[in-house]
């Protein structure tokens, strides 16, 4: 259970924070004394990271089926030729500015949550992938020989092996796309996407930077929140699939 | 029994096997020996379709294996590799049940027969059975990986260098074994090794390959009396045959036997029936004795062995 703690507590201070910001009114005032009002109320914070965090899933899971669907097509006999061209469409997807990804899905999306979420994948996907690649090819290949060898068919090997023993590494790459994107996301507030990028985007339009502030805080806490849950997920996972790690 | 017929393995332009003829008789051990890439493994990996063959057919108890599904007829093989590839995300216990949980069997009788064969193997099942691969010593991992290939009864094993990997000791210790469980399972056995020791321990017939033809097949001792080339001659030793020719002999052949078997007096040394003249007489030279008493299984004596005899017949 000790695990699961520090994920619960920053959940608690993230939630608490997101509700309770207007106590901290007189610290921001002592930070931005020139202006009347110093709490962002165009919209709650609550509603603000609720939908913040439902981009961030919703185009994870998408990245993510994606990538390791692609991964392991790229690593089957059938799929190997396609190796190459798969980690390219990948390596193109992050090196391609999440904005310029805006500007383009905006006239065929429209305004609001879509564009942001194809750049969100398009963005995510580099990481889970190349996570995939590499713990599917790091298996002992003894391991998969003899899997075969002892009568499983392909997709046996394939789930009962290959994937719990990628799974970790797999995670890794979730860990690492989800937490970056966490920070993306918050640029869909420029395109009529409701994010916690609102206060931030706000406070730079009107030079307030305690809006800025508390936009940054929230979002700088919901990624060590989604941080310390991922680091509680993969020791759970040693525990189950790699007993020798956990000891 | 598994029959070999013109059978040629080709990667590109080389040719790893060509055309090959071998049959391998039902209960017997036939150990494919030769330097690496030679074919000996293309050859085994051929017999449960892990490689395609370019050309020919192969028959396992008359039944052409490419007609079969390879899932079904790998099932039915005991498959044991060099590097054992024991699944290290399942315990013991589990990576022995691998074949009969993919046959569906009942729980209480894969659990049953998981123990049956943890003690076969002399792994203990109450101690081992719960551990995972990467906490065991390179020699359980390969008894694992024996019981593993046994768990559901094949017809036939198929072991591709399985001791290769090991040390000397561990190595001697599980070829012990493997004769011992040999004499119980009985299984039609193709055994793939560089080591012509190992082969001449082992075998019922050896097949001697090189560059992907079979050069002689025939008993460990008409390898050893009788090679067909000079490759084969030089592979078993030139010199050393004598004494590899009495390492194939057991001590009950030579021995003068009581006319019944006695108590042994307290104290007394000496050799078991089923003992090889070579260390029959590495005793006798190391004692410094002219003979030694023989005992049977239940510490009976029934004989004795004389050096002059071993010197004069053994070889």
């Amino acid at each position: 259970m000790r695990l699961w703690l520090p994920p619960v507590l920053l959940a608690v201070l993230l939630i608490g924070l997101s509700t309770g910001m207007p106590a901290l009114e007189p610290l921001f005032h002592w930070i931005q004394p020139d202006k009347q009002q110093v709490i962002y109320e165009r919209e709650s914070f609550l509603f603000l990271l609720q939908n913040h965090v439902f981009l961030v899933i919703v185009s994870a899971a998408a990245g993510t089926l994606a990538a390791v669907a692609g991964g392991i097509f790229a690593t089957r006999p059938s799929g190997r030729d396609f190796l190459p061209l798969v980690s390219q469409i990948a390596s193109i997807g992050q090196t391609f500015p999440p904005v310029a990804v805006l500007a383009l899905a905006v006239p065929v999306l429209g305004f609001g949550e879509a564009p942001i979420l194809v750049a969100l994948m398009l963005y995510g996907l580099l990481p889970i992938l190349r996570n995939t690649l590499a713990g599917l090819e790091s298996i002992n290949p003894a391991v998969k020989e003899a899997a075969r060898g002892m009568g499983m068919s392909p997709l046996q090997v394939l789930v009962r092996a290959e994937l719990p023993l990628a799974g970790r590494v797999i995670l890794a790459g979730i860990r690492t796309s989800v937490t970056i994107n966490i920070a993306t996301a918050a640029i869909g507030s420029t395109i009529g996407a409701r994010t916690l990028g609102d206060p931030v985007i706000a406070g730079l339009v009107n030079g307030n930077t305690a809006y800025v502030l508390q936009g940054a805080i929230l979002i700088g806490l919901l990624a060590l929140t989604t941080d310390s849950l991922f680091e509680a997920l993969e020791r759970t996972w040693d525990r189950r699939f790699s007993p020798q790690v956990a000891g | 029994m598994i029959e070999l017929k013109h059978v040629t393995r080709r990667f590109g332009n080389a040719v790893a096997v060509d055309n090959i003829d071998l049959t391998i008789e039902t209960g017997e051990v036939c150990v494919l020996v030769g330097s690496s890439g030679c074919g000996k493994s293309t050859t085994l990996r051929m017999i449960n379709r892990l490689l395609p063959r370019t050309d020919g057919e192969i028959l396992v108890d008359g039944e052409d294996i490419g007609t079969m599904n390879p899932e079904q007829l790998r099932l039915n093989m005991g498959y044991v590799i060099q590097g054992t590839g024991l699944f290290p995300h399942w315990t013991v216990a589990r990576n022995i049940a691998m074949v009969p949980q993919l046959l569906k069997w009942p729980r209480e009788r894969i659990d049953a027969r998981v123990h049956e064969l943890m003690t076969l193997l002399d792994l203990d099942p109450s101690t081992h059975a719960n551990k995972y691969p990467q906490q065991l010593s390179g020699g359980q991992a390969q008894r694992v990986g024996v019981a593993r290939a046994l768990a559901a009864d094949p017809n036939i094993l198929l072991m591709d260098e399985p001791f290769g990997a090991l040390d000397a000791i561990t190595r001697e210790n599980l070829q012990l074994e493997m004769l011992r469980i040999q004499k119980q399972v009985r299984k039609t056995t193709v055994f793939v090794t560089h080591d012509i020791d190992e082969a001449l321990k082992l075998a019922t017939r050896i097949a001697v390959m090189d560059q992907g033809r079979i050069i002689q097949h025939d008993t460990p001792e008409n390898i050893l009396r009788r090679p067909a080339t000079e490759f084969v001659e030089n592979l078993v030793g030139k010199q050393d045959r004598g004494l590899k020719l009495m390492g194939l002999r057991t001590v009950r052949e030579l021995m003068q036997a009581h006319p019944a078997p006695k108590r042994p007096e307290p104290g007394t040394e000496g050799l078991r029936e089923e003992d090889s003249l070579r260390l029959a007489l590495s005793v006798m030279l190391w004692q410094d004795t002219p003979q030694v008493p023989v005992f049977n299984s239940r510490g009976e004596e029934t004989g004795v062995i004389t050096r002059e005899r071993i010197v004069r017949e053994g070889a």
